[in-house]
């Protein structure tokens, strides 16, 4: 008993949670076997790909030292400083791919939207937490207000995809935080109805062919529905075991477009068949649980709003991506989360497991 | 309890609800999994087949090979048609980054015509853009060099090699052989009907003349197939299996190189034709028409310059040995002395006076002999012998109109002769029908005594002639002219055109050996017309001197050849066979207004004789060995 106690208490003093450690080392290594496959056996490309990843776990790590306390503390100047930094990206920002996402730091780039991504569930948190929960309508106007400056800061950009995924982990902390049912019933109206005029004034053409194309992909093979019938394509010709690793002729011969990032989970699809889905899936659904386990045994209701809305943001991404790439969802730019290549996506996502750790080993420290 | 604001916050009711909120969202999240689930279940297991067959159609493709085309060799061996590996320079359009800039710093090594520029400007708009597309064709050694040197310079651009068809001999054998160009659209029409589209989907040329067309369909060979993987780029990444092309047949023609050669040389630069055939079996020896031209020049596209060269009066496109139609003359006179034996009309012993006309009873027009003074009593052998005009106008008076067409049609004369080339003309055999379809007019006893001598509206072929004198020869038996003897796929050969027509038979079979011995006189005897060209000669020949009249010479008027103009001048024609007694070989030739049949065409006749019997030595026979 005290011997157990004792080993746990290693993990708990380094600030870990192992069982999710583990979860999202087995990611990883996942991540690297298929970044090895959908770059074609580029060993370059995996040699970087290893490389974010050691600095990810290090970000966690470094993230998970800090306690919430501190964490609070921090909350209003990295609100106010990502604010300032995504109007200075619709001012002075880099083009790339036709949007404007990127400030030039001289030294290094820098996406301040990511740095949102964090900020926002972290400032709502904290100002949600602050009072009794359920919040009071001012406080529930305010927070939203918290969420959506930013959100329509980030869709100038254009990015729909970080956008979505700032605004869902806003309203996710509103949602947790006990936000009445019929005010939910009342607010998703609202959107379904406001959907009208987003169409017409709110969408730029790209996004609007996406959605068209998302319809019915198969109307513009050779143009936007490319994309998504070839993903269809290499998933479905996977079946149920597969064609094996670097084995999918989609991938390999390049029909796939995107394959490392956005469009990796087709390439393990397609070489891994229906079962390599479903044990991405579970361990997913394992990585979920465990945050919102963490969520729920946290020390307070910051801790308990933060964890919970990252764990369940985490799942935005795995259902947009996955959606998008198996032809339920329009084509939004969504990485596989821990899978897909691309550093920053990587990086935001392990701080963000920083943090539940942080909260996770919050309240044993001050059990012991 | 909502009401009453709790002053000290309530941990435990916000943990409850809290952990129902999480719980909510954690069976939300469940129920989102499994929609996500049953739809890749639905792409992954229900519609698997599907995606399958239609990633493979992604990667498989089925590239189609050509076959090699048949090669065609001289009785000998020679090879006389091949396929030549030719150096392109291609280019792929992708991977060029500014095609005007390269093309033009390409021009600067290798010269390129603004014309070739803007084709292959025109041609890329049409295909695929990985596609290769020829710039320039066939560069020579220079260039290749020149080129392979800088090619690091121009990505994209590079030198392929393909197989082409090339003619050794050149313009010595265009007219038999032919040639092959470029498929054009009409020819992939009619191949699309006859169900032939597949076999030449990866044939750049067919055949479009001669012997190349003729037997287009055995030379083709079956195209094979490659079913290769290729990436999004439609780039070959690896071959999956292949079906090899089968090549096409090889033809061993009857054709001699040598003699054919010769046949070119004795015509020098006059217009004329040249037949010889193997008097055994009917195939064609050489055939030469001049003047000729250089048939490698249609397979890689003639320019327009060089084919409007070859339009000009001399009409060097024409093969003049199947389709130039001229008056047979007095080669046909032993043919005609055969038909006035077997009518009863002379016997061999019969003689008539020659004054040096002929006249019908109570018409004042006079047929005037060649020889304007008469040959005096004339018997069918000094007729021919002589090529005496005025005997055969009084025996085609005597036998008319409808047994001479009934009796020449029975050789050959007025049909195809059947070789095996396309380009063939049936020239015109006159009858009392032929001339009410043709002029709307009756026929004239007049018209028949012209046509005595092969002349009139009688007009022949060179190959008809041949054919006609090849089963007087053979004493009536036809063995019809043909160009290809053997056909070879790999091991297998297969004989061709060894069929025979049925024979010509007489009532007398004496009476062959009658024309046979005139025509043997006409050579051996000082008095006759070839005596002079074969003097010496180690064989023992015979033949028939014609001289074809190509504008008609008013009454009371003399032939001078240099009061006419060069084209209005007499034909000369010559048929001749050896040795007599067992013909080998025979020969028909026609030269264009160079005049007399015994002082152009028998010579021409002694060059080809000589160089075959000096190739051939006379098969000894029973008699003639000691």
């Amino acid at each position: 008993m005290t011997a157990l106690h004792d080993k746990r208490s290693i993990w708990l003093r380094l600030h870990i949670d192992l069982p999710l450690l583990i979860a999202l080392l087995l990611m990883m290594a996942g991540s690297i076997t298929i970044v090895y496959s959908a770059s074609g056996q580029d060993s370059a490309m995996v040699i970087r790909h290893v490389t974010r990843m050691a600095g990810a776990i290090i970000g966690m790590f470094v993230l998970a030292q800090i306690p919430p306390a501190t964490l609070k503390r921090l909350v209003i100047p990295m609100y106010c400083f990502g604010l300032l930094m995504l109007v200075g990206v619709l001012l002075f920002g880099v083009s790339s791919k036709g949007a404007q996402r990127w400030l030039d730091l001289g030294i290094t780039r820098f996406q301040p939207s990511e740095l949102m991504k964090l900020a926002v569930p972290m400032m709502v948190a904290w100002y949600i937490g602050r009072n009794q929960l359920p919040p009071r309508p001012l406080h529930l106007i305010i927070g939203f207000a918290v969420v959506m400056l930013p959100t329509l800061l980030i869709k100038e950009q254009p990015d729909l995809g970080t956008s979505i995924l700032i605004a869902s982990s806003g309203v996710f902390v509103l949602f947790l935080s006990g936000l009445s049912w019929r005010l939910i019933g009342f607010l998703s109206s609202v959107v379904a109805l406001a959907a009208w005029p987003f169409w017409h004034y709110g969408m730029h053409d790209y996004q609007k062919q996406r959605v068209l194309t998302f319809l019915d992909p198969e109307s513009d093979p050779l143009g936007s529905g490319y994309h998504i019938i070839q993903s269809k394509i290499a998933i479905g010709s996977g079946g149920i075991e597969g064609k094996g690793w670097l084995q999918g002729t989609q991938s390999q011969l390049e029909f796939l477009p995107e394959r490392h990032t956005d469009f990796i989970f087709s390439v393990l699809s397609e070489e891994f068949g229906l079962f390599g889905v479903c044990v991405l899936l579970s361990l997913y659904l394992f990585i979920i649980g465990r945050g919102l386990y963490i969520a729920v045994n946290a020390q307070d209701a910051f801790g308990k709003l933060l964890a919970g809305s990252l764990t369940l943001t985490f799942f935005v991404y795995i259902f947009v991506n996955i959606g998008m790439v198996s032809g339920l969802l329009p084509v939004v730019g969504v990485p596989l989360p821990l899978i897909s290549y691309g550093g920053t996506s990587m990086v935001t996502l392990m701080a963000a497991f920083g943090i539940i750790m942080s909260i996770a080993t919050d309240k044993r420290m001050l059990l012991k | 309890m909502l009401k009453r604001r709790p002053t000290i916050r309530d941990h435990s009711a916000e943990a409850n609800l809290f952990a129902r909120r999480a719980f909510v969202g954690f069976i939300f999240i469940l129920a989102l999994v499994a929609i996500l689930l049953s739809n890749l279940y639905k792409i992954q297991v229900d519609d698997h087949q599907d995606y399958q067959t239609r990633s493979n159609d992604n990667r498989i493709k089925v590239i189609p090979i050509a076959p090699n085309r048949g090669l065609i060799y001289d009785r000998n061996g020679v090879l006389l048609a091949e396929n030549k590996p030719v150096y392109n320079l291609e280019v792929i359009p992708e991977e060029v980054d500014d095609l005007t800039a390269s093309l033009k710093s390409v021009s600067e090594i290798i010269e390129i015509t603004e014309q070739q520029q803007a084709d292959f400007l025109d041609d890329i708009k049409h295909t695929r853009r990985f596609k290769s597309q020829v710039l320039k064709a066939r560069l020579n050694e220079n260039e290749v060099a020149m080129f392979s040197v800088n090619q690091h310079k121009f990505p994209g651009f590079s030198i392929e090699a393909r197989l082409a068809r090339y003619y050794p001999f050149g313009d010595t054998l265009t007219h038999a052989l032919g040639y092959v160009a470029r498929l054009n659209r009409k020819e992939l029409n009619k191949l699309e009907q006859q169900d032939e589209a597949t076999n030449y989907r990866a044939t750049h040329d067919i055949g479009k003349l001669g012997i190349e067309k003729y037997y287009e369909p055995m030379l083709h060979g079956k195209v094979g197939s490659q079913r290769v993987e290729v990436n999004n780029r439609g780039r070959i990444i690896r071959t999956l299996s292949m079906v090899p092309p089968q090549p096409g047949d090889d033809l061993v023609l009857t054709l001699d190189i040598g003699l054919q050669q010769i046949a070119q040389h004795a015509l020098k630069d006059m217009r004329g034709a040249i037949v010889v055939l193997d008097a055994k079996d009917g195939g064609v020896l050489a055939l030469y028409s001049n003047p000729s031209y250089d048939p490698n020049l249609f397979v890689h596209g003639i320019s327009s310059k060089d084919y409007k060269a070859l339009l000009n009066p001399d009409r060097p496109l024409i093969n003049r040995t199947t389709q130039g139609r001229y008056a047979p003359a007095s080669t046909i006179k032993p043919h005609m002395a055969i038909l006035a034996l077997e009518e009863n009309i002379v016997q061999e012993e019969t003689t008539m006076w020659d004054p040096g006309f002929f006249q019908i009873p109570n018409v004042e027009h006079r047929w005037r002999d060649w020889r304007r003074w008469g040959h005096g009593h004339v018997d069918v052998y000094k007729a021919i012998e002589e090529s005496c005009d005025t005997y055969f106008y009084d025996v085609a008076y005597r036998m008319g109109i409808t047994k001479i067409s009934n009796f020449m049609a029975r050789f050959g004369f007025g049909e195809l002769s059947g070789i095996d080339i396309h380009e063939e003309t049936t020239a015109i055999l006159p009858s009392k029908e032929w001339k009410e379809a043709r002029f709307k007019e009756n026929w004239w006893r007049g018209d028949t005594i012209s046509v005595g001598i092969g002349q009139g509206y009688w007009t022949a072929t060179p190959i008809q002639i041949a054919n006609a004198t090849n089963i007087l020869v053979n004493r009536g038996i036809n063995h019809p002219p043909h160009l290809v003897q053997v056909a070879k796929k790999e091991d297998q050969i297969t004989q061709l055109n060894n069929e025979e027509k049925p024979p010509v038979v007489l009532n007398n079979e004496d009476n062959w050996r009658i024309a046979i011995d005139a025509m043997h006189n006409t050579v051996k005897k000082s008095t006759g017309t070839a005596h002079r060209a074969f003097k010496g000669a180690t064989y023992d020949p015979a033949g028939k001197t014609g001289t074809a009249q190509v504008v008609s010479i008013a009454q009371g008027e003399r032939y001078d050849a240099d009061a006419l103009k060069e084209r209005q001048r007499d034909n000369a024609i010559y048929v001749g066979f050896a040795p007599f007694d067992s013909p080998q070989i025979v020969v028909s030739i026609v030269v264009e207004n160079t005049g007399g049949g015994s002082s152009v065409g028998a010579p021409i006749a002694r060059q080809l004789m000589d160089y075959y019997f000096a190739a051939n030595p006379i098969q000894s026979t029973g008699d003639k060995a000691p």
